[in-house]
């Protein structure tokens, strides 16, 4: 039976407002946004109704382009167009340069070895690139749903370590932006299909996009994800098919002339235009204008084209046996396969890829859609949409994290395909009399040599009291959050001092990098930017009052009148600092609120592991 | 509360594996992270924390050894980092025998067989010590405890070489 929730005057929020989330694919070629309205996960469209954004930023001394804007000048102004930027998330200058050697950019190292990009409008990094593409997506769907986003989930590739995937949450952040959830693109596609409500399962995701291409293998067991096997290759995509096509046609043109910028760009999208109709018709004609004046024409059938590009499928195919082994399963055992990304349009992909599994291939939804959508109907059921929704989504840690050891062999503290959320404590002990400070070096990866594996962190504790050697007991504990994402705490056991850490991230930027970054990304004045932090301070306050009053209205009963006086208190203050200006004291508000009642927060967690386990809810009752 | 308390089990070996399975989601179901988007930071903190308490929990005790040495570690026993080395000559002989008959199995005429037999004589060892281990600790006596810990000593060197045997033989069908 469900009570009717009768709001205190003041406080405006009902409990049961629905509210505003939408899920984004920021993906390497193009960035897409979806939401839920009417029950119906949707992509949406920008005013020229197209659903994808190129993922390009254009720099220049005016201001900065992003999308469809941006991607005209990627020829003309290529040092200034930053393309692709997702493959340079968390990646070390070093990284960058073995992988991709004829870059445009003019990039540099910061100090913690992340990467700038100089532009003609100042230097750059790749978390701000990011953001730069998630605002126009987040702007389209706040005009769409009328208000700003309570939160958002944004998908990232399975494989994306911490350093990766603290970066794109860094991004959204930037723009003032709630993440619910970082999503794995290929659970999020499993999701869109519905998969979650199948008991158990196996599912393979296969997904090529334009530069890229993924295989993922994922368990499902009773709404449990877990990711088995990550493979693919991150230098192969639908660019490649337009490329290998590109040269046919060079060579059909009998053209041995200079391959102009211009001349290249014409034969690129001619390829594009022939790939993409082939997959529709068996046979097409294509006319080409050649510098010296003359025409050619040609045409091309769909088993001429399946020829072109069949070594480059037959990648994916190994790829994809690859991952299988990796999981330790047979191909029998694969119950269902999902296409992901534009390519998989391709009549030859469809066909390998089913002759491969030996299964029909799911791809009734767009598959350029198809992670964006599923991330929608996530961000729909975190946002608290859809209270009966009994999905949950296990994550597992992608890769193991560990600790540099003596002599630059690594040790791991939680080993890959872990379930998360996961805490696990490590202890240290000092090895000289009255040491009272000691370097702790945070890896992630499978291999057993520190330069095999990604740095993701030093850092030192301080303030460890003097004693003898090996007196000391330094208990480290690190807590990997539901989004895989690391947080490292310390204390010394003996004494129980709690030791100062100052955690470096190796790649990643420290709390006070971001805030400098939201400083210098603002555009506008000092006072709007106090404006701005007033309304975001207000409406955390809003959630914290509205959170406590509906947890007092369904559990006031597990306090005594004298438990719960203190907390009401809070509440009055914090709503009588709301009213007023001043941002420090609604900030010094909402911590005594949550001081107030973290007893009350404890007491109802217990209450309801003790419901979940008795096996009624209290409307049963 | 203990992990046994917290999944209202009780504190024994023998452990329902379908019930266990059942309660952890239902667990994980009320308190993971996701359900806590809109709450306040300290609340997600606190459901962070206890999803990974519960994930350690449900770990600890779906898997036999883990769970034997938990269930010794609540009897006072700490078996975890000892470096205390297990004192039965009979017992190391016999692991001194498996280890070369393992060795032996690519070189046997039919290594699919012997690596066949070597596993069922690895797994009727690993069921004797958890009988073993669900006797003495039942009992609950400070002798019968100490045994209890020898088993659960015994049983991991069972489970290793139960691994290793694993390693072998996609080793013997890969190739």
């Amino acid at each position: 039976m469900a009570l009717l929730q009768i709001s205190e005057p003041g406080q405006s929020t009902a409990p049961h407002q629905r509210r505003l989330a939408a899920g984004i694919d920021l993906g390497t070629t193009n960035s897409l946004v979806a939401t839920v309205r009417s029950g119906e996960a949707t992509t949406l469209a920008d005013e020229n109704g197209r659903d994808s954004l190129p993922s390009i930023v254009h720099y220049s001394p005016e201001g900065i382009d992003v999308g469809y804007a941006a991607k005209a000048h990627s020829i003309s102004d290529a040092t200034n167009t930053i393309v692709s930027v997702k493959r340079f998330m968390g990646r070390t200058l070093a990284d960058i340069q073995a992988k991709h050697s004829e870059l445009p950019y003019k990039l540099s190292a910061t100090e913690n070895g992340l990467i700038n990009i100089e532009t003609c409008n100042g230097t750059v990094n790749p978390i701000q690139v990011s953001s730069e593409i998630l605002r126009p997506l987040v702007a389209l769907a706040s005009d769409t749903l009328g208000d700003e986003l309570d939160g958002v989930v944004i998908t990232v590739p399975a494989y994306f370590d911490d350093a990766q995937r603290q970066g794109t949450k860094d991004a959204a952040e930037l723009l003032g932006v709630k993440v619910f959830r970082l999503l794995n693109e290929p659970t999020a596609a499993a999701i869109a299909y519905g998969l979650d409500s199948d008991d158990e399962g196996v599912i393979a995701v296969y997904d090529l996009g334009g530069g890229t291409f993924d295989i993922s293998i994922l368990r499902l067991n009773k709404g449990v994800f877990e990711v088995l096997a990550t493979g693919g290759d991150s230098a192969l995509g639908g660019d490649d098919f337009d490329q290998a096509l590109s040269q046919w046609i060079f060579e059909q043109a009998g053209y041995d002339g200079e391959h102009s910028p211009a001349l290249q760009r014409e034969i690129s999208r001619l390829a594009c235009e022939t790939k993409e109709r082939l997959s529709s018709v068996e046979e097409t004609e294509l006319s080409l204008s050649l510098p010296c004046g003359s025409e050619w024409q040609g045409s091309l059938t769909r088993e001429q084209f399946k020829q072109i590009i069949a070594p480059l499928v037959k990648r994916t195919i190994m790829a994809c046996r690859r991952a299988v082994r990796d999981a330790g399963l047979a191909i029998d055992e694969i119950e269902q396969v999902v296409m992901v990304g534009g390519s998989t349009r391709v009549p030859h992909v469809r066909e390998q890829v089913s002759a491969y599994f030996q299964r029909e291939l799911l791809t009734s939804i767009d598959p350029d859609k198809v992670v964006a959508i599923g991330a929608a109907i996530q961000a729909d059921i975190l946002a608290g949409n859809k209270p009966d929704s009994d999905m949950l989504l296990l994550d597992v840690l992608p890769l193991s994290l560990g600790l540099e050891t003596m002599g630059g062999l690594t040790e791991k503290v939680i080993p890959r395909n872990t379930t998360i959320p996961v805490a696990k404590a490590q202890e240290f002990t000092t090895f000289k009399d009255g040491q009272t400070a000691m370097a702790v070096h945070i890896l992630q990866g499978e291999r057993e040599l520190v330069e095999d594996c990604r740095s993701l962190a030093r850092f030192e504790l301080r303030g460890i009291p003097p004693m003898a050697a090996g007196a000391a007991h330094i208990r480290v504990t690190f807590q990997v959050d539901a989004d895989g994402l690391l947080s490292v705490s310390a204390m010394e056991k003996s004494s129980g001092v709690q030791a100062a850490i100052e955690v470096k991230p190796s790649f990643g930027l420290t709390d006070s990098e971001v805030a400098s970054m939201i400083r210098d990304s603002m555009t506008f004045a000092r006072d709007d930017m106090d404006a701005r932090m007033l309304a975001e301070e207000k409406v955390e306050a809003s959630r914290v009052l509205e959170g406590l009053v509906s947890a007092i209205h369904d559990d006031g009963h597990l306090l005594s009148p004298e438990e719960l006086s203190p907390i009401r208190h809070a509440m009055q203050v914090l709503e009588q600092a709301m009213a007023q200006t001043d941002l420090k004291s609604i900030k010094q508000a909402i911590s005594d609120c949550d001081a107030a009642s973290q007893d009350f927060a404890a007491k109802r967690m217990d209450q309801s592991i003790r419901q979940a386990l008795s096996g009624q809810s209290v409307d049963d009752i | 509360m203990n992990y046994f308390e917290l999944f209202a089990l009780p504190t024994t070996f023998e452990v329902n594996a379908s019930e266990l399975k059942a309660k952890y989601l239902e667990l994980q179901r009320t308190i993971h992270p996701d359900n806590f988007a809109n709450a306040s930071e300290r609340e997600r903190l606190m459901a962070v924390h206890k999803a990974a308490q519960i994930n350690d929990a449900f770990d600890t005790l779906k898997s036999h050894d883990k769970r034997a040495e938990y269930l010794l570690s609540l009897a006072g026993i700490e078996l975890a980092h000892e470096t205390k080395t297990l004192r039965d000559p009979m017992f190391l002989m016999q692991q001194m025998e498996l280890r070369e008959l393992l060795e032996d199995i690519p070189q046997a005429s039919d290594p699919e067989q012997a690596l066949s037999d070597f596993q069922q004589q690895v797994e009727q060892a690993i069921t004797q010590f958890k009988l073993n281990f669900s006797r003495q600790f039942a009992e609950n006596s400070a002798d019968t405890l100490q045994q209890a810990a020898d088993d659960v000593r015994k049983l991991k060197f069972m489970l290793k070489l139960s691994k290793e045997a694993e390693a072998l033989e996609e080793q013997i069908y890969t190739y």
